[in-house]
This record gives structure tokens, C-alpha cells and sequence, in this order.
């Protein structure tokens, strides 16, 4: 069985479903013969031909717009924008077009893509490489959104992107690209694509987070199990549609949750967390619920981003003070 | 002086505003006067259907409504000269185009009426709905041709945008990436010489719009888009290059808005009369006419008996958009995703539950 990186869950995933599906086509920016800026394609225009991997002209709105108009008509194209940073001209073609397509056409047309970008901050890199926007797509209807955090959730959740018959937006943590390996068979086993993954079985305080936090998230779970105190860990992955089922399973029985994540506080995806914890949950929480997030400022350059960033002492830090609360 | 690059662009005309020939060579398909008919008959058919779309929203019958009045040549060229499994992607008032392709009057109807289903073509299953973001329909169309060539399909992709929605970045993409893959679309911009109330001159300090084509690398034509025979030629040349893997087009057609940008506009605002009174000399259907009673193919006695047809055809298509009931209020979950989520389930029960205490 390989020992693969979450970046070779991407490859395997794309080689494994265009080994299997002829309609399935790869197309971005520098994606063919140099495989990718982060090599995430590496290898995959040798297999399968530059017909079906497809070096574009340097524009996302032509890469999106492409991307619509392939899926809708029998294709199951996967767009990659280089950086989240760059996905902002897509967003057009995205929101207005893509998402849209089944139900404009009442299901005559449908747009069965996938939109992947490497995501969010803390690999040094320049202005407009480390945002995180997830917050952005979740709010726009039609569109699943994803954002896996470890290369065995890669490679099954990118299968079930590429199989779901609606459009996916696929984020990935740049962070945690190559950060370690794990054995992954390359087996054609999808993941469920509304299912949020558990990854620590706690009782005290419960962890919510997605992408490269949920590192950051289970460091901070095992610093609080020193000073006794048991975290549960959950990795949302699938932001949108939102199991929010399993959160509250969760916080019935910790009663209180801390949300972690790297984009802007206000109105980010932790925000709706937060407002059906409210809703559902307030009987349930004996603390307020806490968020270690992204400041309301642009992420800074990369001098001062470690500060910006979640950190595992400020997930301690909040997860005491929902015990404190209490 | 060295020279990189020079290029000029063709200007097509064969029916000039009287109706008179003013070249010998007609193509093929205009020989057959019959054919002419058939297509004047067509152009005469979406005159009055935009006649009643306008009036029903007049009297409050229909929401906002593009009319298509005075682009009906160019419209209908485009449609006929395409074939069935060909894709067309429309900006929002190509009617003449997508009767030609099996939309019914009452699809129309019903998509500015309000309701989806009007999307739901009875009649061509590939083709785009309409696109009221400008110019992104063009990239849409490019996918399309990109499909079809990966799948080595003879199939064509055919898209309009207006002047102004050639000034958008995603016509210079779709037309930039026809030319980089050599796809087989044809890119037709209708200059109807006014994006709302902004003219032409404004947009561009180009002579014509289909040199940008030229910038891409396409073969590129302006024509005059008030003579169907020469919108005819230009389409059925730039189709058959594009089927036979000879890459794209841009088709500019010259015409006039003669109408107001949609029902919610008042075009008197910003353009005089005198300029629109002048329109009205050369718009497409008088000439053509001239044309075929010159011929001995037409006469106003048909045209009367055609147009009464055509206002009962019509009349027979509102009806069966106005008695057509509303969707039902969970029509609205029921389409945004294959299988709806158990997230969304519980906010469509929520609706039908408003439904029952209203």
C-alpha cells in the first residue's frame, strides 16, 4: 500500500478517476507539462494526453467559463486555479453559471465540475497566495464545498468531487501539502461528500475545524489532555452542504465547542456554526461558544502571518476558557 | 518599413436597404427563392410574437421583456444556418435563432414570466438557457467546442453577444482559446450599435468590432446583419470551416436596436429620434420583402394572410403560457442540487410549512 502526502491523494485520486472515466478532463494554468505549480497534475498529461490535460491561456475567467461549458455538455471537467488568491475571476462563471445550471434549466443542464485551488496561509509565500475564502463559496447555493486535511480524506473526497453530479469547490491546505504521509490505498473508495470526519473522541470541550487547522487543532487536544482536560476533534471537511448533525451529537455531550479556522472572523464559516449552535445547541452549552480564527485584516505578508494564524496556544487558550466558564 | 502583421476585414452585403442585389454571386441557398420565404416568413413570425411579448407586459402579463425588434435577420440566420446537435448559447433575445431550433414561443414567455420551466426547451436539449450576465456565454460556448473537439464530434458551438458585451474579458477569452485550441466556435456580435444607452463609439475606438477577432486569429467578417442572405452566407462559411476542423469565427453583424433595451428601459432618453427614424429605412424585413415581390415570391396579399396565421400561432402560445399554474413552492429546492441535503430538506419543510399557515 502506497505511503502517500496529502498532494499525492490529489494525483492519485485524478490519475485513478481518469484512468476510469474518459469524460473526465484536467485543465488550469501550467497544469500539463509542468504538472502543476504545486505538481499536484505531475504525470498526468504522459497517461492521458494534452487533449485531457489541458494547458490553458493564463485566465481564470476563460478556465471557468470552459468549465461550464464542458461539464454542461457531457464532460466532467476539473478546473484547478493556481491559488485561492486567483479564484476571484471564476467566481463569476462559478456563482452565476455554474451553480445555477440544474436549476435555471429545472435539470435539462447540469454542471458536474470541480473547482480545485490550493488554500490558505503559512508557506511564506507572496501577497495573494494564502487566502482563505471558504467562507465566500458557502454562502452560494448549488455548490458543494470542500476542504479535505489529510491525504486518505484527499484522495476519497476529491473521488467523490469528481463523481457528484453538481459543482464542488475543492480547497486544499498548501500547508499540509507534503507535511506527512499515510498509507492510502488507491482503491476507488469515494468518500461521503455531507458527512463531518470525528477525529478524537473527547468529553470535555468539543474542536471544530477544516483544512490545515485541524494540525494545529489536534497539537492543541493533546496539550489540553495533559492538563486533563478530554477534546473532541472534528474535521468539517464538508463545509457545504454542513452536517451539523454530528457537531451537535458532539456538544450534547461536552457542552462546549470551540471553532477554529484561518479566514476573517466575521461572517466566516464559523459564524453559521456558531448561529445553529444558538439555535439547536443553547441548551445544551454550559460556556459560550469561542472562535480562534483569522483576524478582520487581510493576512498579512508572511513576517507577520504566524501571528494572523490559529496557533495551538490560542486553541488552548479559548478551550480553557469554555472550562473556566463553567 | 518592415511589417509584422496587416490585416483588413471584409465587409458582406448582398441586399442592400431597397432590396436591391448589389452583387451577382449569391450563395446557393438564396437561388432557391422558396427558401427565402420560408425565412422571411420566420423573421415575420418573431415581429410579431415581439409585438405581444411587449403588450403583455404592458399590461402586466409579463415581467421585464428584451425585445428583439430589428435584429430578426441576423437572428434567424444564425438559428437556420446551424444544425440540431450544433450548440447554441444566446445572450436573451435571440428569439429568431431559437424558434429556428424548436424553442417555443411559450418557453420564452414563461422564462420572462417568471418561471423557470421556460428553460426547459421542449426543443433543442444541449442548447445554453439564456444568459443574462454579459459576454459569459461566450466562454460557455468555447467549453462546449472544446468538448465536442476531445470527443472528435463534427459538431459546432455558436454563441451573441452584443456590442457592448465585446468589450467584456470573457469574449476575448472565448474568442482567445477558439484561436490557442482552434475550436470550432462561431462568435457573433450583433452591433445593434447600443448597450443600454452607452453607443457603440463609446465602447471601443476600434473601426469595427470583428477585427478583434483578428487578434485572436480567427477569420473574421463584418456583415451588414439587416440582409439575411448575407447573415446567411457569413454563418453557413463560418459553420462549415468550424465542422471541418478550420477553427473559428467572428461574425460582426451590423444592425440596429430599434426597440428600448428591455421593457424596463426608455431609449428616448439617451439617443434622438432622428437617428432611430433612420434605423427604421434600413432595418431587415422591408428590403427582404422588396426583394421577393420583385422576385414574384411574395406578395402583400400572403403577407396578410401569413400575419394573421402568425398572430393566431401566437396567440394560441400565450394562452398556453397563461394558463400554465405556477410551480409549486418546493419547485425551488427541488432543482439546486441531484439529491437534495438533508441540510436543505429541512429548510424546504420549512417552506411548505409557511405555505400551510398562509
Amino acid at each position: 500500500m502506497p505511503q502517500i502526502t496529502l498532494i499525492e491523494g490529489v494525483t492519485m485520486a485524478l490519475a485513478h478517476e481518469m484512468a476510469k472515466d474518459p469524460s473526465v478532463v484536467v485543465l488550469g494554468e501550467d497544469v500539463g507539462v509542468n504538472g502543476g505549480v504545486f505538481r499536484a497534475t505531475v504525470g498526468l498529461q504522459e497517461k492521458f494526453g494534452p487533449e485531457r490535460v489541458i494547458d490553458t491561456p493564463l485566465d481564470e475567467t476563460t478556465i471557468a467559463g470552459l468549465t461550464v461549458g464542458l461539464a454542461a455538455q457531457g464532460m466532467k471537467p476539473i478546473a484547478e486555479a493556481q491559488f485561492e488568491g486567483f479564484i476571484y475571476p471564476m467566481m463569476e462563471h462559478i456563482a452565476c453559471h455554474a451553480a445555477r445550471m440544474r436549476t435555471r434549466t429545472r435539470g435539462r443542464l447540469t454542471c458536474p465540475a470541480v473547482f480545485r485551488a490550493p488554500w490558505g496561509g503559512g508557506i511564506r509565500a507572496p501577497e495573494h497566495h494564502s487566502e482563505a475564502n471558504e467562507h465566500l463559496f458557502t454562502n452560494i447555493p448549488g455548490l458543494r464545498v470542500v476542504l479535505p486535511s489529510s491525504p486518505g480524506r484527499a484522495y476519497g473526497l476529491l473521488l467523490a468531487a469528481i463523481r457528484d453530479p453538481d459543482p464542488v469547490i475543492f480547497f486544499e491546505p498548501k500547508r499540509i501539502y507534503r507535511q506527512y504521509k499515510e498509507e492510502v490505498p488507491d482503491d476507488g473508495e469515494a468518500l461521503p461528500l455531507d458527512v463531518c470526519f470525528v477525529l478524537r473522541d473527547g468529553s470535555d470541550v468539543t474542536l471544530v475545524t477544516w483544512g490545515a487547522q485541524v494540525k494545529e487543532t489536534l497539537e492543541a487536544a493533546d496539550a489540553l489532555a495533559k492538563d486533563g482536560i478530554s477534546a473532541e476533534v472534528i474535521d468539517v471537511a464538508t463545509l457545504k452542504p454542513l452536517d451539523f448533525d454530528t457537531i451537535h451529537e458532539s456538544v450534547r455531550k461536552t457542552g462546549r465547542c470551540v471553532i477554529v479556522h484561518e479566514a476573517p472572523r466575521t461572517a466566516g464559516f464559523g459564524a453559521e456554526i456558531s448561529a445553529r449552535l444558538a439555535e439547536h445547541a443553547m441548551y445544551d452549552l454550559v460556556a459560550p461558544v469561542e472562535r480562534v480564527t483569522g483576524y478582520d485584516t487581510h493576512i498579512p505578508l508572511f513576517r507577520l502571518e504566524m501571528k494572523y494564524l490559529p496557533a495551538v496556544d490560542k486553541i488552548v487558550a479559548a478551550a480553557k476558557r469554555t472550562l473556566a466558564a463553567s | 518599413m518592415p511589417v509584422a502583421a496587416t490585416f483588413e476585414i471584409e465587409y458582406l452585403q448582398y441586399l442592400d436597404a431597397e432590396g436591391k442585389l448589389v452583387r451577382e454571386d449569391l450563395p446557393e441557398f438564396a437561388r432557391d427563392t422558396q427558401r427565402l420565404v420560408e425565412l422571411y416568413k420566420l423573421m415575420s413570425f418573431v415581429r410579431v410574437f415581439d409585438g405581444k411579448a411587449i403588450a403583455l407586459q404592458r399590461t402586466g402579463k409579463l415581467g421585464t421583456y428584451a425585445s428583439c425588434l430589428g435584429m430578426e435577420a441576423a437572428h434567424v440566420a444564425i438559428g437556420t444556418a446551424m444544425q440540431e446537435d450544433d450548440v447554441f448559447a444566446p445572450m436573451y433575445r435571440e428569439y429568431g435563432a431559437q424558434f429556428a431550433r424548436g424553442v417555443k414561443p411559450r418557453d420564452v414567455l414563461m422564462y420572462w414570466g417568471g418561471d423557470e420551466r421556460g428553460n426547459d426547451f421542449s426543443g433543442p436539449q444541449h442548447d445554453f438557457a439564456w444568459c443574462v450576465p454579459i459576454a459569459t456565454q461566450c466562454l460557455h460556448a468555447a467549453g462546449s467546442a472544446l468538448a465536442f473537439k476531445i470527443r472528435k464530434e463534427p459538431r459546432v458551438a455558436v454563441t451573441v453577444v452584443g456590442d457592448g458585451g465585446s468589450s467584456k474579458g470573457d469574449f476575448y477569452g472565448a474568442i482567445n482559446v477558439a484561436g490557442a485550441m482552434t475550436l470550432p466556435l462561431v462568435a457573433v456580435i450583433v452591433n445593434n450599435q447600443w448597450a443600454i444607452s452607452v453607443p457603440r463609439r463609446m465602447q471601443t475606438c476600434a473601426k469595427t468590432l470583428a477585427q478583434k477577432g483578428i487578434a485572436a486569429g480567427l477569420e473574421s467578417v463584418q456583415v451588414d446583419g439587416n440582409d439575411l442572405i448575407a447573415m446567411r452566407a457569413a454563418l453557413d462559411h463560418a459553420i462549415k470551416r468550424a465542422r471541418h476542423g478550420h477553427g473559428g469565427s467572428v461574425i460582426e453583424a451590423v444592425t440596429y436596436r430599434l426597440s428600448d433595451h428591455t421593457t424596463a428601459d426608455d431609449a428616448r432618453r439617451y439617443r434622438p429620434d432622428d437617428e432611430v427614424k433612420q434605423a427604421w429605412t434600413r432595418e431587415p424585413m422591408k428590403r427582404l420583402k422588396a426583394y421577393l415581390v420583385a422576385q414574384k415570391a411574395w406578395s402583400d396579399k400572403e403577407e396578410e394572410a401569413w400575419k394573421t396565421e402568425c398572430g393566431a400561432k401566437v396567440d394560441a402560445e400565450v394562452n398556453a403560457y397563461l394558463e400554465t399554474k405556477s410551480q409549486p413552492t418546493e419547485a425551488m429546492f427541488d432543482y439546486t442540487y441531484a439529491e437534495l441535503p438533508a441540510d436543505l430538506a429541512a429548510q424546504r419543510a420549512q417552506a411548505l410549512a409557511a405555505d400551510k399557515r398562509a
